[in-house]
């Protein structure tokens, strides 16, 4: 169980119907890669968030497949488009099981 | 000066070499693009990554991908002790097909990205980027 693991989401409050809004996620997570070794040169295992999924009202907006190779704490950035008022939900899966969520409404007029 | 044997051999060996060495770099890479597209080519498109020249610090490498109308974007780092680095797939809400990120690079290498258009082609970009300290804890 990975623990201090905090999502943090910035969506626009409101926005006009058919707009772009830009969407920035961050979360908090070592994303330990498995390529560092220990104090006794043992390779500490990997344990990475491995897949981060956004939908709109249900609709998919983009669903990210992470490698190693992301740096700890992920930030993703990304557009969505939004025709009506509604919520965003961020999902990310952890390689250990657990799974965190956050959510966002945005009121579209 | 006079072209001796030992000159000529030296010169032609030298030029051999040459010869092999890019042959080979490219190739490794090409193992990696393949091994996401299938064995397909990946040509020129619409498709730009935008990433440091010099990054600072590999552990922490801003770097922004977009191709319009893409199905998925794949990210590559060739030198890194795993090439994959992210795979991003658009749904119908996306406002654009294009994410910006965070990444990890071991070394001085090219970050290539790669994306799917909706016809089932491949088309890619790839920059250079400078790494001056490593960030994959190798």
């Amino acid at each position: 169980m990975a623990t201090g693991v905090k999502p943090r989401v910035k969506v626009p409050k409101t926005a006009a119907a058919g707009d772009v809004i830009t969407i920035k996620t961050l979360i908090s997570h070592k994303m330990e890669s498995g390529n560092r070794k220990d104090k006794d040169g043992n390779k500490i295992p990997r344990s990475i968030i491995n897949r981060f999924t956004c939908d709109f009202n249900g609709t998919s907006v983009i669903d990210m497949t992470m490698y190693p190779a992301i740096s700890t704490n992920p930030y993703v950035e990304f557009q969505a488009k939004v025709d009506a008022s509604g919520e965003f939900k961020f999902t990310w899966y952890d390689d250990d099981g657990d799974i965190y969520e956050a959510a966002k409404s945005i009121s579209v007029s | 000066m006079k072209l001796t044997r030992r000159d000529a051999l030296a010169m032609g060996l030298g030029a051999t070499v040459v010869a092999m060495l890019p042959m080979r770099l490219s190739a490794a890479a090409d193992d990696a693009i393949m091994a996401y597209t299938g064995g397909a080519e990946a040509g020129e498109g619409d498709i730009t990554l935008t990433a440091p020249e010099i990054a600072e610090n590999g552990n922490t490498v801003p770097i922004g991908v977009a191709a319009p109308g893409a199905v998925e974007i794949m990210v590559l780092a060739l030198a890194n002790p795993s090439p994959d680095v992210a795979l991003f797939k658009f749904g119908p809400a996306a406002g654009a097909q294009a994410a910006k990120t965070r990444i990890r690079l071991a070394g001085t290498q090219d970050v290539v990205a790669i994306a799917k258009m909706p016809d089932g082609s491949f088309i890619k970009t790839s920059q250079s980027v400078k790494v001056t300290i490593g960030g994959c804890g190798g």
